[in-house]
């Protein structure tokens, strides 16, 4: 967890900031920003107000980066993209009242998907809390069940060590979002400079010891259960990027030659280009990956949560298979399934005792049990329904698959790829190939709608040198289109490519297939208004739009070189076309609904 | 009504609910109950009874929750709540193999004739009168939770005014063998 990507950031971090003395006297607000400085903090995203304002006077002397940005959100969106493509915790500072609120989402959304986040809020001073002051919320109360942990600060002096907890609980275990609330008051008094250690910082924390290493017990059991299988399947969610694990899992997947699926939030953690890999399972999977879980003798769960976008109906779920569960989170194992074999303990670290335990295993004369009639079967599966789409007809509507694989097949190398939340989002997951880890970025537990830009933002920001494409629809870049002017603000030059169908269209899909094409409140007019290269050039962009086939290319082609300022490509895509394969929700698995020209041959899918 | 109870041992029964006994050690800090109530109600998880104090040690004090169990599995209520930074040790505790105490004042309509009854029941619950007034007793008895019950249910016709139950407390059962063995 606290091993950093291999990409350099721009600014690295202050490890060697100049030691302070200790007892030195300085204000609360110098000892806040002094002690992200200690935490290596190098950008931070915030928007001051009055509570949070003596915080932002020492900022003018720190190292730290202060991107500003237009709504808090943006603030709360680009921590976690940064936090996303880094691994390192992303910070986001507001103010009080409704700075604190308006961070709630991205609190929620980097608490559903574990991602690592501080936030600091401002308060109002300690003798006004609780008197419904000016700008007053109950900032922890509000924030208590979407953080990992928050705390508010009442003393200077404790300023140090909340900052220090802060950075602990959001990076360590199952990484989330932390929040410290700091009352004005408590930046404006003076304290006694101090750095808590390690040691004290565990002290303080006496019911917090995550378990990293897994129980040799259950990794024998586990690599026993593996050899025997003659139906595994590897089911590889989110917990494998936060853990770092990605080499492992590929050393494992050499080892046993078993197959992958990669969750939504695991894309990347395995190269898509890998025969092995059969892509995103789930309600939007494609048929084989879906199929391949269902019919498994043994899924071995890596850091994945058995969510219900993944599961469909529970009780029809993978009904054969046993269950490895791996994961650092102990409520996760029988939240959903009961594991046949739970295994507490972080994923990257819990694969390679498995790797191990396998190669004592074989070394000892045991065999891997004869996989190859369940291969063959999946790549029939695989031959007979590739993820597929019909081309438009000329003068019509672009497809939005296309565009997207065009844009895939135009990037350059190491592109980072993060989108908003509907159809766009599951076109972009299936139709990229992600061969990288920290290549995607995307909300996918609380499924936030608007996430793309502000999250490009924070990733172009801790990795300028990489290209960043944001996949956004219409719906979702008019929730946080005016972060494209922090972005050009701040010489973040994102790229985004507007797939503009004039729909919430993942909704209106669902009106078409279970409302008997009743559509209500889906049609968002967007063709006519907003006029969205105006309002991207209004902004500071660069901006394109494509309504043919032929522009796709050079449109993206042209956008990839621009680089002093961010681009928005808005393509016109067709407004009837549907994500598949699809299994309707509550639904089982098996009753996926493949794409129409596949749909025929479904009994096939056995 | 007709329900025998032999209250001087350990082994009567258990009560007919599906409850189970939480012991959860926690930092005495601001916000507490608060992140532990919120667990509750957020997960959709049932609290039959709670109770709140300083523990033995500074900075810390013990909840005991009563959980009721058909709102969810046992395990995933003690994970979930473990998953609270403030919490450092849960104890589940076996109603065989622990002690529990409550505590409840009552007051009772007991005017003329059958204030004596009223005195009578509460001498054999061994409970306390701790006021009078014309028509009413306020009452006070200490005991196991379903001691309690029954007091209740037999205090019922005369006419309950007002009442308050602490929630139980509880603590696990001293293994005197186990120390005899240690000692030998």
């Amino acid at each position: 967890m606290t091993e950093h990507s291999t990409d350099t950031p721009t600014d690295t971090p202050t490890d060697t900031a100049t030691p302070h003395r200790e007892g030195e006297r300085i204000t609360g607000a110098q000892a806040l920003i002094r002690a992200l400085e200690m935490e290596g903090v190098d950008t931070m995203f915030g928007y001051p107000g009055g509570c949070i304002l003596p915080a932002y006077d020492p900022l003018l002397e720190s190292s730290i980066r202060h991107v500003l940005v237009r709504h808090e959100q943006g603030a709360g969106h680009m921590a976690e993209g940064y936090a996303h493509v880094t691994g390192r915790p992303g910070v986001a500072m507001v103010t009080s009242g409704p700075a604190a609120t308006n961070l709630v989402t991205p609190l929620m959304d980097a608490y559903m998907d574990s991602i690592p986040m501080v936030a600091i809020t401002g308060q109002v001073p300690t003798a006004a809390i609780g008197s419904d002051a000016f700008q007053e919320c109950d900032t922890v109360g509000i924030t208590r069940s979407c953080t990992k942990h928050n705390e508010l600060v009442m003393t200077s002096q404790g300023l140090p060590m909340a900052i220090r907890q802060a950075f602990h609980i959001a990076t360590t275990g199952r990484p989330g979002p932390t929040l410290v609330d700091v009352p004005k008051d408590v930046l404006v008094n003076e304290m006694e400079w101090y750095w808590p250690t390690d040691e004290e910082v565990l002290a303080s924390l006496p019911g917090y010891r995550p378990n990293m290493k897994g129980h040799p017990r259950m990794i024998k059991e586990a690599a026993k259960l593996i050899l025997q299988a003659e139906r595994p399947v590897i089911y590889a969610g989110g917990g494998i990027l936060k853990a770092r694990g990605a080499e492992a899992l590929a050393e494992l997947v050499e080892l046993t030659g078993i197959h992958v699926v990669t969750t939504l939030m695991a894309r990347g953690a395995f190269p898509d280009d890998h025969e092995l890999n059969l892509g995103m399972p789930g309600m939007h999977g494609n048929a084989t990956a879906v199929t391949a879980m269902q019919r498994a003798d043994l899924l071995i769960a890596l850091g994945s949560r058995f969510d219900d976008r993944i599961t469909g109906k529970v009780d029809a779920f993978a009904q054969q298979a046993k269950v490895i569960h791996v994961d650092i989170d102990p409520a996760e194992q029988g939240k959903v399934r009961k594991p046949d074999v739970p295994i507490v303990g972080d994923a990257r670290l819990v694969i390679e005792e498995i790797i191990a335990e396998i190669r004592t295993l074989l070394a000892d004369g045991g065999t891997q049990a004869d996989t190859g009639p369940w291969k063959s079967k999946v790549s029939g599966w695989q031959e007979q329904f590739p993820m597929t789409y019909e081309q438009s007809q000329p003068g019509a509507a672009l497809k939005p698959q296309y565009c997207i694989e065009q844009l895939r097949d135009l990037a350059p190398e190491r592109t980072i790829v993060a989108s908003g939340v509907g159809q766009h989002q599951m076109f972009a997951s299936q139709y990229w190939h992600f061969n990288e880890p920290y290549t995607w970025v995307n909300s996918g537990g609380l499924g936030t709608m608007g996430f793309s830009i502000p999250a490009a933002i924070g990733a172009k920001a801790a990795m300028p040198d990489r290209t960043v494409w944001a996949i956004d629809g219409d719906g979702c870049f008019q929730m946080t289109a005016q972060e494209l002017v922090t972005a050009t603000l701040e010489h973040l030059p994102i790229k985004v490519a507007l797939l503009n169908n004039s729909y919430l269209g993942m909704v209106r899909q669902w009106q078409e297939m279970f409302y008997d094409e009743r559509y209500s409140s889906v049609f968002l007019d967007s063709a006519a208004l907003p006029d969205f290269v105006m309002m991207a050039e209004s902004m500071g962009c660069a901006a394109i739009r494509v309504e043919s086939p032929e522009e796709v290319a050079p449109a993206i082609e042209k956008a990839n070189s621009i680089n002093d300022r961010p681009v928005v490509v808005e393509f016109r895509t067709e407004a009837a076309e549907g994500v598949f394969p699809m299994v309707p929700a509550g639904h089982s698995n098996d009753d996926v609904i493949l794409h129409p020209t596949q749909q025929d041959r479904k009994e096939n899918l056995k | 009504m007709s329900r025998v109870r032999d209250y001087g041992s350990n082994t009567y029964p258990q009560g007919d609910f599906n409850h189970h006994i939480l012991s959860v050690l926690v930092q005495n800090r601001p916000g507490v109950l608060a992140r532990v109530a919120g667990l509750f109600a957020r997960r959709g998880y049932n609290i039959f009874s709670l109770a709140v104090a300083p523990a033995e040690d500074e900075g810390r004090s013990r909840i005991t929750i009563v959980v009721d169990l058909d709102s969810a599995p046992l395990e995933q209520i003690t994970k979930q709540l473990f998953k609270l930074i403030d919490v450092i040790k849960i104890s589940e505790l076996d109603p065989t193999h622990s002690v529990e105490r409550e505590l409840m004042i009552t007051t009772v309509r007991a005017a003329g004739a059958t204030r004596g009854e009223v005195q009578t029941l509460t001498q054999i619950f061994e409970g306390k009168i701790l006021a009078v007034s014309e028509d009413n007793l306020t009452l006070s008895l200490e005991g196991h939770p379903d001691k309690l019950d029954d007091f209740e249910e037999l205090l019922d016709p005369y006419g309950i005014v007002e009442l308050q139950r602490t929630g139980r407390v509880a603590l696990p059962k001293l293994d005197r063998g186990a120390r005899l063995r240690a000692a030998n």
